[in-house]
């Protein structure tokens, strides 16, 4: 048990370290910026230093981005893990990403003309995963980790056949795609900042007052029940919610696996599996989790952009392994 | 207080609990007892809405159970399953203070006043002592304890035991009866649980049901239930009932199964 001031600090203390990595990651690249250079071009007003133009069209939009769908990927992680009453549920695993990925590319391969229903399409292809898993996974007595991998396979399986088909379907259209679909924050600019933020900052306000509920649905259905909730509308709530975060993120930047499954593991080893505590806490550590990742990937091999959805790939599945020889699941 | 009428229960095909009628009288400790399967758990359950029952009604203080929200039954009645889990690093205050959420509005917090009921909770189980540790290094007994406590702190007016002793040795199995019959003789809460121990229900209660094959058998105090006929009928054992100078509760002694 980790106690309140404790659980205070280290998400204290992980805030400031995101701080710090954010400003860091603005000034790494091919044209390097010190971080007094950074801190002038960024707080003082109306002043026109000649950094501005990487600063606010090209590092700050994509910082910005990597923070914001690193939080949503988390916490809607956290959030279906509690739904889910199980550890593995991940947006990734579960199929809900690759969802929201087939039906997006649906829209930019087959209906370009209608790229603006991508958000609205990834939510609706998020939606239909979730319930596919629900109905395969689902038993009597809860969801076990064996079922929640076998739909998780069988989902996603499913919707890489979608997207196979239609990029054989539409070849022609196809490269602009796969760099989307890849989980690369590369290019995408104020164009997806602008297009994520107010629904990310829905999400967040909505994922505080699922706080108490997911607190209450840990604790099993019947003592939920017991305490005079509603279990099923619960579940489908919360797990509307996490979808949206996921589904908001997948129309953003394409599909980016493992955050939604480590960062909420992590964030319970440190601050406890109080949502209190844990959902605040993975949204900071999503966050900077992401944005190392994706600074990482644009700087390690420079000139090279490797996207953050392969790094996380390549990071997240040992690590993955690593928590199944621990038996954490 | 609380009447149970014509209630039928089905598992899918299977019907488990046939038109079955009974009724608690408020500040009563009822218990249910039936051999293996006979539908005690699942009635117990069908009480506490966890299970949908087909005919019949449920009524608390003469209201329909249908027609009341689920909060609304929430502070009047409370259920204790057989087998609790909890996440591993919850301290058994921060359990406890769980039982005051049907109380609360979605958005309110705990007030002093919520603290205090959740302290007496603790006090009332003897875990005041414990009340910073994690759940998970807490005994069989003293876990039980704690969502007895957590139970206590819903305040509720009927409390339901589903086998509350069944996974404890035998002292703590006496430690958790010995607290349900403090918290009846104290606070008049009414109490209908679930036993397996012939011996248990009859020193521990004012009213037996004995449910065999979903079908209600008897109904009467331990001493109008508890006779040889009955057991030979109901678990096809030959016994033998004793009354004893120190309790007066029959005593049953088990001889052997009915050839």
């Amino acid at each position: 048990m980790v106690n309140t001031a404790k659980g205070r600090a280290i998400i204290i203390i992980t805030f400031c370290v995101m701080l710090i990595a954010a400003v860091i990651a603005i000034g790494l690249g091919s044209v390097r910026i010190a971080v007094p250079d950074i801190l002038a071009t960024l707080f003082t007003a109306g002043s026109e230093t000649k950094f501005d133009t990487i600063i606010f069209d090209i590092r700050l939009p994509r910082v910005l981005l990597a923070l914001i769908i690193g939080a949503n990927i988390a916490i809607s992680g956290a959030l279906l893990q509690a739904v889910m009453g199980n550890p593995l549920a991940d947006p990734g695993l579960t199929g809900v990403t690759a969802g929201a990925a087939a039906c997006v590319l649906v829209i930019m391969l087959v209906y370009p003309e209608y790229t603006y229903l991508v958000p609205i399409a990834a939510f609706v292809g998020g939606v239909i995963s979730a319930a596919l898993v629900y109905m395969l996974a689902w038993r009597r007595t809860g969801i076990t980790p064996i079922t929640i991998i076998l739909s998780g396979v069988a989902v996603n399986a499913l919707c890489g056949g979608v997207v196979g088909f239609l990029s054989i379907l539409y070849s022609d259209r196809l490269p602009s795609a796969v760099q989307w679909l890849n989980g690369s924050l590369a290019a995408k600019g104020n164009n997806a900042l602008f297009m994520v933020y107010p629904y990310a900052i829905v999400g967040w306000i909505l994922s505080i007052f699922a706080i108490r509920k997911a607190n209450i649905i840990r604790l099993g259905d019947q003592v939920a029940v017991n305490l005079g909730e509603n279990v099923t509308r619960i579940r489908i709530v919360l797990s509307l919610l996490a979808v949206f975060l996921a589904a908001i993120s997948v129309a953003a930047i394409g599909m980016i696996g493992f955050v939604g499954l480590i960062v909420p593991h992590m964030a319970r080893m440190l601050v406890g599996s109080d949502y209190k505590y844990m959902l605040p806490m993975s949204m900071i550590l999503g966050a900077l989790v992401l944005l190392l990742a994706d600074t990482g990937g644009r700087t390690l091999f420079a000139p090279l952009d490797i996207p953050a959805g392969i790094l996380m790939a390549v990071i997240g599945a040992p690590y993955f392994l690593y928590l199944m020889r621990r038996r954490a699941f | 207080m609380l009447k149970v009428d014509n209630v039928s229960i089905r598992y899918e095909h299977k019907q488990v609990v046939r038109n079955f009628s009974f009724h608690v009288a408020s500040g009563d400790v009822v218990s249910i007892i039936g051999p293996n399967g006979s539908g005690k758990s699942t009635l117990l359950k069908a009480i506490a809405r966890m299970l949908p029952y087909d005919n019949g009604s449920i009524t608390l203080n003469n209201v329909n159970m249908k027609s009341m929200s689920s909060r609304d039954i929430a502070k009047k009645l409370c259920m204790l399953s057989q087998r609790n889990q909890a996440p591993n690093d919850i301290s058994v205050k921060n359990l406890v203070s769980y039982g005051r959420y049907p109380h609360k509005k979605w958005f309110e917090r705990l007030n002093d006043e919520d603290m205090q009921i959740v302290d007496w909770a603790l006090e009332k189980t003897h875990l005041l002592h414990y009340k910073d540790r994690p759940i998970s290094a807490l005994s069989g007994g003293e876990s039980q304890r704690a969502w007895i406590a957590m139970a206590l702190a819903q305040r509720p007016q009927i409390l339901l035991l589903d086998e509350p002793t069944t996974y404890l040795d035998i002292s703590h199995q006496h430690e958790v009866l010995q607290l349900v019959r403090e918290l009846n003789e104290e606070m008049g809460m009414t109490v209908v649980m679930v036993l397996h121990d012939l011996n248990q229900a009859s020193s521990y209660s004012d009213q037996i049901v004995v449910i065999q094959e979903g079908d209600r058998k008897v109904t009467g105090s331990p001493d109008e239930v508890m006779t040889k006929q009955m057991i030979r009928d109901v678990y096809k054992m030959e016994s033998e009932i004793q009354h004893v100078i120190w309790d007066d509760a029959p005593r049953i002694h088990l001889v052997s199964a009915v050839k």
